[in-house]
């Protein structure tokens, strides 16, 4: 069958043999990344000009915001392949990126609400970028919830990635229309500044950051698709045979 | 009632539904391996288990509302998933949910199954619900409403397979009677049948499947495995479907 | 020959209700359960009466508020009664039977959705400019405001659908229902109130409604189809 290698790639145990190999390999590239783009970030690249030390925020909120609208459409694509193929895989990879998708916009609106008080004054601003970010927000967990509410695993993944499906159809509409609803509203007192172009000594570190996030995001993906993995199939003879020499090797 | 084997059937023809090796699980918990039987004009095959044996599973994975399964089925030769279609064009299925709604009369009810005012007035009348044509089914009796679902069995021209989710719970012995009059009959004029009963069905010709013949193995390959619990799990979850 | 006969039959037997006669049922069952269609208007006024007691009775206020407060509660009532839009169908096995036919679910949806809509939508528009008066809302936005929730709560009835027929397999699934469609509301709350803004504004409000109305065509076009793909995957629970 020349489908065998497509169902193999499906199958979650297949996954989670293979992935042990360069899992270690990605955590350290993550992490390497990450420590050298802070350090730099923080450390080395220059204050800015308006916004003194406070800017150095964007380090975390900007990645984050990346991968927040990112994690949304892996989500969604993970679980139309389930959808479609009936992989079983695609589906613990859809459920396990729903968590980290929603952890990630939490930590893009904090950072841009810390980073809002130096800036505007206030914490919370009806900005169009936080406002279309809270509203992805709750699109994950609109998501996680109804993936968690049936009792029969199959439905819940399936209707779960349905539901991701008709979010990603909407968001560019949301997007577009918050936009258009915060140009209708934008208060005169308040005007933000459109981000101006940005001297390549902040840029570099910004985009060693991104990539760290992304590898960062990966890796994390990968260890909580593990997770759920061994959990879903804690009834099979290879996660209890795996279980047992873990646990023989300790005890 | 003769014990089933899959070979008795098969002389009168190709069958018209046949199973080979099914396996079919819920919630992780495999209720059947290796189920094969097959289905042929002018026969009948009454599925019988336990509560929770998976009887209901069965009937939804072979009219292709469940779609997890293995193992082969297909329909007058036609494999599924991709002879779930023509199936369905020749399939009669009463469920366990009878497809009644409450909110509409009888009459109404059958219409809304295309038939003619004429046809569900004559289908009523030998459901012995004369009279009551217009009453809201709301109103009516559980017995009265799964005899409003089983009208649809004296509609002229019916489906050459009918599918029946436990067809006899809720009635009286009149009408037990009655319905095993109107399933031989369908038998004798070519029609098929696939029953699940608890209670004796008396028609001819009738063969048993009983899930508790095709236990999943304890042993077996590792992918056999792969859904066994740890421990026989008491809880029935076929609460929902019977 | 049986196989003949099967298939004249197949085609005798597989008429099945065809959209009018599917309009023509849930329009009588929309009529004999009175309640769901009075309850939702019954909450819609009832709440907006409470909002002058809970923001004061200052009548510029409750004017520059009134399309707001309108339209949330327009969706916040399509979302209360959306969700035994399936319901009653799949418990009582009639869904699973539409499901079982050949011709797709898309026809049945819709005609739930548009009877829905009929029983829920259209009377929250027909009763805006009574609720208008109340709010003091400037005599431009009345017919703005009529007109944008005509074409939106049509567009919330059908995204709703998809909600519903997720969470149809659910016991309770009252505010999941909420928290999932809720995010899904949003470019029509914020085109509907716009609308009603625009025309109090002294502006042209019609760009807003034809946005409003290439939502609706989106949906009508695709959240049926996504309602469909949700039955089948709550009727295999």
């Amino acid at each position: 069958m020349s489908w065998q290698w497509f169902h193999r790639l499906g199958s979650p145990r297949w996954f989670y043999q293979k992935s042990s190999a360069w899992l270690p390999w990605l955590g350290a590239a993550a992490l390497l990344l990450l420590t050298v783009g802070i350090v730099w970030g923080l450390g080395f690249a220059p204050e800015d000009a308006k916004q003194g030390n406070s800017y150095r925020i964007i380090y975390i909120h900007v990645p984050a915001a990346f991968l927040a609208l990112a994690g949304y459409y892996i989500m969604a694509i993970s679980g139309a392949i389930g959808l479609i193929w009936k992989m079983k895989l695609s589906f613990v990879v859809m459920r396990a990126a729903a968590p980290i998708g929603a952890v990630l916009t939490f930590v893009a609106l904090f950072t841009g609400a810390v980073w809002g008080k130096p800036t505007w004054g206030t914490y919370w601003v009806w900005d169009a970028r936080i406002t279309s970010m809270l509203i992805l927000f709750f699109l994950y967990l609109g998501v996680m919830a109804l993936s968690g509410a049936f009792s029969r695993e199959q439905s819940g993944d399936k209707a779960s990635a349905l539901l991701a499906l008709v979010g990603t159809v909407n968001i560019p509409i949301i997007y577009k229309s918050v936009d258009w609803w915060f140009t209708l509203h934008q208060p005169a007192t308040l005007k933000l500044t459109e981000a101006s172009t940005i001297d390549p000594s902040m840029f570099y570190p910004l985009i060693t950051m991104i990539a760290g996030f992304y590898l960062f995001y990966a890796w994390v993906l990968t260890l909580h698709t593990r997770a759920l993995i061994l959990q879903r199939e804690w009834r099979t003879q290879w996660v209890r045979e795996l279980m047992g020499t873990s646990s023989a090797a300790r005890g | 009632m003769s014990s089933f084997t899959p070979e008795s059937n098969t002389a009168a023809g190709s069958p018209l539904l046949s199973v080979q090796g099914l396996c079919c699980e819920r919630d992780g918990r495999q209720l059947f391996a290796g189920l094969t039987f097959c289905l042929n004009p002018g026969t009948a095959i009454q599925v019988v288990g336990a509560n929770g044996a998976g009887k209901s599973t069965l009937i939804r994975t072979l009219i292709g509302s469940v779609s997890d399964f293995h193992g082969d089925i297909s329909w007058r030769g036609r494999a599924f998933p991709r002879g779930v279609r023509s199936m369905r064009a020749e399939l009669l299925y009463i469920g366990h949910n009878a497809g009644v709604r409450r909110g509409l009369t009888p009459l109404e009810n059958l219409a809304w199954y295309g038939a003619s005012e004429r046809e569900a007035c004559e289908a009523l009348e030998a459901v012995g619900l004369f009279g009551f044509e217009d009453l809201l089914c709301q109103q009516l009796s559980a017995g009265q409403n799964r005899r409003v679902a089983l009208a649809r069995l004296y509609l002229p021209d019916p489906a050459p397979l009918w599918v029946l989710d436990e067809p006899l719970a809720a009635l009286d012995v009149a009408g037990v009677q009655s319905l095993e009059a109107r399933m031989e009959a369908h038998l004798s004029s070519g029609g098929s049948l696939l029953v699940t009963s608890h209670q004796p069905v008396h028609i001819q010709p009738l063969a048993q499947v009983d899930l508790a013949d095709f236990q999943p193995p304890w042993g077996g390959t590792l992918d056999d495995a792969r859904d066994f619990p740890l421990a026989a799990s008491s809880v029935d979850r076929e609460v929902r479907h019977g | 020959m049986p196989g003949q006969g099967g298939a004249r039959r197949a085609v005798r037997f597989s008429r099945l209700p065809g959209f009018l006669t599917l309009l023509r049922t849930e329009f009588i069952l929309a009529a004999r359960r009175r309640a769901d269609i009075v309850n939702p208007l019954l909450f819609f006024v009832t709440v907006l009466a409470m909002m002058p007691l809970g923001i004061g009775p200052e009548p510029e206020m409750l004017a520059r508020m009134a399309p707001g407060l309108i339209w949330v509660m327009a969706l916040l009532a399509t979302l209360l009664s959306q969700e035994s839009l399936f319901r009653n169908d799949y418990e009582d096995g009639s869904l699973e039977q539409l499901a079982l036919q050949s011709q797709p679910l898309y026809f049945p949806v819709l005609a739930k959705v548009l009877v829905h809509w009929l029983v829920t939508g259209l009377p929250l528009a027909l009763l805006s400019p009574l609720l208008g008066m109340m709010l003091n809302l400037g005599a431009a936005g009345y017919w703005p405001l009529f007109v944008s929730l005509v074409l939106g709560t049509a567009s919330l009835s059908l995204i709703g659908g998809v909600g519903a027929a997720l969470t149809v397999a659910l016991r309770r699934p009252g505010l999941l229902l909420a928290l999932i469609i809720m995010p899904l509301y949003v470019p029509v709350l914020i085109f509907g109130t716009g609308t009603v803004q625009a025309a109090l504004d002294g502006y042209s409000f019609g760009p807003q409604l034809a946005i409003l109305g290439a939502i609706l065509a989106t949906a009508a076009a695709l959240a049926p189809l996504a309602s469909a793909g949700a039955i089948r995957i709550s009727l295999e629970n």
